[in-house]
C-alpha cells in the first residue's frame, strides 16, 4: 500500500520534472545554452491560469490556451531580447544572463501579483477513484499520461518532421546548417517556443498537484528538472523524461523510507554518483570535440 | 576698479542682511502650541508570505490608537502609531527599526514575527525603550528586562496545546507535521512532545518538512494516514497549513494548529473555504465571544476594515491599551519626562489589563499570565470551542 502510494507520488513528481526537463534539454541541445529562466516560465504559466480564471473570470479551458500563448510569447521574446545578442559571446555570459532573466521574471511577478501564494482554481480538481480499496488519484494519472503523450509527440517532431531535421542539423553544426540554407535563428526561436509551451503544461500540472502558486514557485522545480535533464543526459529528449521520472521516484522513496528532510541531499548524491560512472548522463551521447 | 569692488561689498552685505533676517522670521511665523505626542513604533510583514499577520497587527493597533485619541488621549498625551514593513525578514526589521527611531519613536511594539524580532531586540535593548510585542512568540524575544509580550511563547503554545487536546479528549492518537527549518515550529513541537508524555497523550507519528521542501506534502500525509492518527497537530504558518489542507482531502483527522494557523481561511480562498471546516486552533482570542470588550472591538474592527479580526489584530489592540495602562501607572505626562523608559518598564509588572485576549499581568521575565482556549472554524468563521 505504502509502496504503491510512493510509486504514484514519485511518478507524478517525475512527470512534472520530466516536462520541465524537456525544455532544458531541447534548448541545450540546439542552442547550446542553459536557460535558467525556464523554471520561471512554469510559474508564469501557472499564475496566468490563476489570474485569468480568478480575476477575469475566463473559462478554465480557455485559460490553459491563454497560458500556453503567454508562455510561448514570453519564451520567444526572452530569446530575442536577452540571448540572441549574445550568440557569439562566451557561454559564461549567456549563463549569467539567464540567471538575471530568472530573477527579472520572479521580481516582476512579485511586483505585479504580490509575493503571497495564490490558490489554484478549483475547476481543475480531478476526482480520486477508488478501485477495490486502492485509491487511484485522477490528477496523478492524467499528469503521467499527458507527459507520455507529449514526449512521444516531441520525439516525432524532432526525429520525423522537417522542423526536427532542421533542429538536429543546427544542433550538430550550426555554421554548416546555415550554409545549407537553414535559418538557425528561426530554428532556435522554434525550440524556445516548444520548450515554453511544455513549461506552461508543467505549470498547469504543478498547480493541480500542489494547489498554490506564487512568484517563486518555479525556482525549485526548475533546479530539480535541470538535475533531471543532466541525469538523463542533457540534449536527449527521452533522457529528460527518464531522468525526470527517476528523480521523482528517488525523491519520493527517499522521503518515505529514509528521511523527509534529507530527501533533496539524497537526490543530489544519486546524481553525483551516476555522473561519476557515466559523465554524459544515462542516455547522453558522447561527442568527441574535433580539433 | 575701486568703485566696482565697493559696490560688490555693499551688495554682499545687503544679501547677508536679507538672509539673516529671513532666518530670524521663520520661528516667529510658527505659532501653534505643540500637543504632547507619544509615538508607538512597530514593524511587521505587510508584504510576503506572512503578510496577513502584519496587516492584522497594524489594523488592530490603529483602531486602538484612534479610540484612545478620540477619548481625549492618555494622561494629556495623544498616541501616534508608526508602522513599517519588514517582510518578516531580520535584516529588513533592523532597518525598519532605525527608521522608527528616526521618526521619534517612544515605545516599541517590537516585531510581529519571531525571526525578525530576534535581530531587533538587541537594538531596542541598546536604546532602552520599553518593548511590548503583540505576537513574536519565540522564547528569547523577551530575554532582556525591557522586553515584554502579549502572546504566549512558542513552548507555552506547545504545552497548552497538548494539555488542551488531552483535557478535552479530542484524540487518542496524535500525529505531528512541522517545519524543521523554523525555530517557531520546532520550539512548539518540542514542548508539545514533552507535555504529551507528561499527560499521557499518544503521539503516533511525526513528520517534518523544511523551507526547501514545502510544496509537496504527499509523502508526509501518506505517513499520517497510515499511522491511524485521529488528530494532526500543525505548529506551522498558514501558507503551508493551507497547502496541507488542500493536499490531504481524503485524510480523516482533526487539524489542530496554534497562532500561526490564523489566516488560513483567507489563504484558502472562497472556492476551497469548505476545506477549513472543523480546523481548530489554540488562541486566547475568539471573535464571537460574548465578552463586552470583545464585542465592541470586533464591531469596530469589522466596520472599519470590513473583515473579522484575528488573534494578531486582537494582540495588537491589547498592546496599545497595555501601553496606555503603563503610562497611567508610571505617572508620566510626556515622553520627554526624566527616566521615561525606566518608569514605563517598571510599570509593566505592576499593571493588570483586561484585554480582548484575556486578563493579563506580567512577570519580570516579560511573559503574560492569561488562559488559553481554542477556536474551531465553522462556516468560514472562528467560533469559540465548546465541548
Amino acid at each position: 500500500m505504502s509502496l504503491a502510494a510512493s510509486l504514484m507520488n514519485g511518478l507524478n513528481l517525475g512527470a512534472i520534472y520530466g516536462l520541465i526537463a524537456l525544455g532544458y534539454t531541447m534548448v541545450y541541445g540546439i542552442a547550446k545554452m542553459l536557460n535558467f529562466a525556464h523554471g520561471d516560465i512554469i510559474m508564469t504559466g501557472a499564475l496566468t491560469i490563476v489570474i485569468s480564471v480568478h480575476q477575469f473570470g475566463i473559462s478554465p479551458w480557455l485559460s490553459i490556451l491563454l497560458s500556453i500563448g503567454v508562455c510561448v510569447s514570453l519564451g520567444v521574446l526572452i530569446e530575442k531580447i536577452a540571448y540572441k545578442p549574445l550568440r557569439k559571446a562566451s557561454s559564461l555570459s549567456v549563463l549569467i544572463t539567464a540567471i538575471g532573466v530568472s530573477f527579472l521574471l520572479q521580481n516582476t511577478a512579485q511586483l505585479l501579483f504580490g509575493s503571497s501564494l495564490r490558490s489554484f482554481p478549483k475547476a481543475f480538481q480531478i476526482p480520486t477513484y477508488g478501485i477495490g480499496g486502492f485509491e487511484l488519484k485522477g490528477d496523478r494519472l492524467l499528469t503521467s499520461l499527458i507527459t507520455a503523450l507529449l514526449m512521444v509527440g516531441l520525439v516525432w517532431i524532432v526525429y520525423r518532421s522537417k522542423v526536427g531535421l532542421a533542429m538536429r542539423a543546427v544542433a550538430q553544426d550550426r555554421d554548416t546548417a546555415e550554409l545549407m540554407g537553414i535559418d538557425a535563428n528561426r530554428v532556435i526561436s522554434m525550440t524556445f517556443a516548444i520548450g515554453s509551451a511544455l513549461a506552461s503544461v508543467a505549470g498547469l500540472f504543478y498547480g493541480i498537484a500542489y494547489g498554490f502558486v506564487g512568484p517563486y514557485s518555479g525556482s525549485m522545480p526548475g533546479i530539480k528538472a535541470f538535475t533531471a535533464a543532466v541525469l538523463g543526459g542533457i540534449g536527449s529528449v527521452p533522457g529528460a523524461i527518464v531522468g525526470g521520472v527517476l528523480l521523482g521516484l528517488i525523491e519520493s522513496f527517499a522521503k518515505t523510507y529514509l528521511s523527509s528532510e534529507l530527501s533533496d541531499a539524497i537526490v543530489f548524491a544519486v546524481l553525483i554518483g551516476i555522473l561519476f560512472l557515466k559523465p554524459t548522463g544515462l542516455m547522453g551521447q558522447e561527442i568527441r570535440e574535433k580539433v | 576698479m575701486h568703485f566696482k569692488q565697493k559696490w560688490v561689498f555693499v551688495l554682499s552685505l545687503l544679501l547677508v542682511f536679507v538672509m539673516v533676517t529671513g532666518c530670524n522670521q521663520q520661528p516667529v511665523a510658527k505659532a501653534p502650541v505643540e500637543e504632547v505626542v507619544l509615538k508607538i513604533g512597530g514593524s511587521g510583514p505587510l508584504t510576503g508570505s506572512a503578510a496577513s499577520y502584519g496587516t492584522s497587527v497594524k489594523q488592530g493597533a490603529e483602531l486602538a490608537v484612534d479610540e484612545l485619541n478620540n477619548n481625549g488621549g492618555v494622561a494629556g498625551m495623544k498616541f501616534e502609531l508608526l508602522f513599517e514593513d519588514d517582510a518578516a525578514d531580520p535584516a529588513m526589521a533592523v532597518n525598519a527599526y532605525a527608521r522608527l527611531v528616526d521618526q521619534g519613536m517612544n515605545v516599541s511594539m517590537g516585531t510581529v514575527t519571531s525571526g525578525a524580532g530576534m535581530a531587533m531586540t538587541e537594538e531596542v535593548k541598546k536604546d532602552g525603550f520599553l518593548m511590548l510585542t503583540p505576537s513574536a512568540s519565540q522564547k528569547e524575544i523577551t530575554r532582556y528586562p525591557n522586553s515584554f509580550r502579549v502572546c504566549f511563547t512558542d513552548p507555552d503554545q506547545g504545552t497548552y496545546a497538548a494539555d488542551f487536546i488531552k483535557t478535552n479528549d479530542l484524540a487518542t492518537k496524535v500525529a505531528i507535521l512541522y517545519d524543521k527549518s523554523s525555530d517557531y515550529s520546532t520550539g512548539i513541537r518540542d514542548a508539545f512532545v514533552a507535555q504529551a508524555s507528561v499527560v499521557d497523550l499518544n503521539v503516533v507519528e511525526e513528520q517534518a518538512f523544511t523551507d526547501q521542501s514545502n510544496t509537496d506534502f504527499s509523502v508526509q500525509i501518506q505517513a499520517v494516514e497510515q499511522s491511524g492518527a485521529d488528530l494532526l497537530f500543525l505548529p506551522i504558518y498558514y501558507e503551508e497549513a493551507a497547502m496541507i489542507l488542500k493536499q490531504s482531502t481524503n485524510l480523516d483527522v482533526v487539524y489542530f494548529g496554534v497562532d500561526g494557523m490564523d489566516g488560513v481561511i483567507g489563504q484558502m480562498g472562497s472556492e476551497y473555504a469548505a476545506l477549513t471546516e472543523g480546523v481548530m486552533l489554540l488562541t486566547p482570542f475568539a471573535a464571537d465571544s460574548k465578552d463586552e470588550k470583545t464585542v465592541h472591538f470586533v464591531e469596530a474592527y469589522v466596520e472599519r476594515f470590513e473583515s473579522t479580526p484575528d488573534q494578531f489584530a486582537a494582540d495588537a489592540y491589547d498592546v496599545v491599551y497595555t501601553i496606555a495602562a503603563a503610562v497611567e501607572k508610571a505617572g508620566v505626562t510626556s515622553p520627554k519626562d526624566k527616566d521615561f523608559n525606566e518608569k514605563m518598564i517598571a510599570a509593566m509588572t505592576q499593571i493588570e489589563v483586561e484585554g480582548v485576549t484575556g486578563t493579563m499581568t506580567w512577570s519580570e521575565d516579560g511573559e503574560p499570565a492569561k488562559s488559553a482556549t481554542a477556536v474551531v472554524i465553522k462556516n468560514g468563521k472562528y467560533v469559540a470551542f465548546e465541548r
